[in-house]
């Protein structure tokens, strides 16, 4: 149906790249880990918490991970907020 | 209208996009559904629950921002709102992806109960899109709902998976089992709608359908290119340009809020002589 489809028109091809290439992208990730989520993630967010509470006193809803995946690189942002009033040095343990 | 979400607590309505069979359009219509009560000013999020086959996510268009998931909120290791995904185009809906990882035994009535009591301080609709069949993953997307979709194709196979769906939703169930609740409400959505193959007597009609089923109508979505299209992109079709799919949906949306909407069979134009000719391509 290739040749009739020259007659559905440029738009419908250009989602279906988009299709193609967003599955593409995805799907690379995917393979590579043989899994979806990477799933270091909980730990990796765990990992840090510990790490700062030696110093800071913070929840682990202060660590916020997020995560872009594209063709090339993927990116991964950590966000730690520090509650105020915390005080650094504070005992993570009491 | 951003005062009065703050003023009025949430609706927290709890509704289930379910099927029985698979490949008949749940994840479109929960995206779909989803997007467009957004879009009227209700704070939504839908939430995957087909453990190990991920697919909201690309249908919403965030595959590439998932971190951590449903499974994860359950299991303990991320914070709900670590999981939510808010979406980039409107800022009241939100999406929970689930894990592509695990398996459908990762989900727990306790857990998945404990979730949907804390987004329902937040949301006023919650929209689970069930997985396909009657297993557990699709036992727990319906056991708290308030509300059901049943999404139907006229279709044989389809129209009986949906009656037994039907059977389920009226008994195994939160609001089955608790005396004195209100049943869950269930209606009919049906998609890949054919007018050209029901005036030619080759589909089964939404009145044979409903006759059938015997539960309201919340829908008719045309079998449409601007589906196929949407899912491309990763946009639901309620947010994509407009079309006969997506005025239907948003006409389901509205009454869904409780809108009395005309139903009207929207239908994309008769194919031409070329398309009866070499019939379709997809």
């Amino acid at each position: 149906m290739n040749l009739f489809g020259l007659n559905l028109g440029s738009r419908r091809a250009k989602s279906a790249q988009t299709a193609k290439d967003r599955l593409q992208i995805l799907l690379a990730h995917e393979r590579s880990r043989g899994s979806g989520t990477p799933d270091y993630l909980p730990d990796l967010q765990r990992d840090i918490v510990q790490a700062v509470r030696k110093y800071v006193d913070i929840e682990i809803e202060d660590v916020d991970v997020r995560m872009d995946r594209s063709r090339d690189i993927s990116s991964l942002e950590i966000n730690v907020e520090i509650p105020a009033g915390k005080k650094p040095g504070s005992d993570p343990n009491t | 209208m951003t005062e009065q979400l703050k003023e009025d607590p949430p609706l927290g309505r709890v509704v289930v996009i379910t099927s029985g069979k698979g490949g008949v359009g749940k994840t479109t219509s929960a995206a779909a559904i989803s997007a467009g009560l957004a879009k009227m000013g209700y704070k939504t999020v839908v939430i995957d629950f087909d453990v190990g086959l991920r697919n909201l996510d690309m249908t919403m268009g965030c595959e590439r921002r998932v971190v951590f998931d449903f499974i994860n909120v359950i299991q303990g290791d991320a914070r709900l709102k670590q999981a939510l995904i808010r979406d980039k185009r409107l800022d009241n809906l939100s999406i929970l992806p689930t894990s592509q990882t695990r398996d459908k035994d990762a989900l727990t009535k306790e857990g998945v109960d404990t979730v949907l009591t804390e987004l329902k301080q937040e949301f006023d609709y919650i929209i689970c899109d069930s997985p396909a069949g009657i297993e557990r993953g699709a036992q727990l997307a319906m056991y708290f709902a308030d509300e059901a979709v049943v999404v139907t194709n006229p279709e044989v196979s389809s129209v009986r998976d949906s009656d037994r769906v039907l059977g389920l939703l009226s008994s195994q169930t939160r609001r089955a089992e608790t005396e004195g609740s209100e049943p869950v409400k269930a209606q009919v959505l049906l998609t890949r709608h054919d007018r050209t193959r029901i005036e030619n007597g080759e589909m089964m009609t939404v009145e044979d359908v409903l006759e059938i089923l015997a539960v309201p109508l919340l829908g008719i979505i045309p079998e449409s290119q601007a589906v196929l299209r949407a899912s491309n992109i990763g946009t639901p079709v309620t947010l994509d340009e407009p079309s006969a799919a997506s005025r239907s949906y948003e006409d389901a949306v509205a009454r869904l809020t409780g809108q009395e909407v005309e139903m009207r069979i929207a239908g994309e134009r008769r194919p031409g002589l070329f398309h009866r000719l070499f019939g379709r391509s997809a």
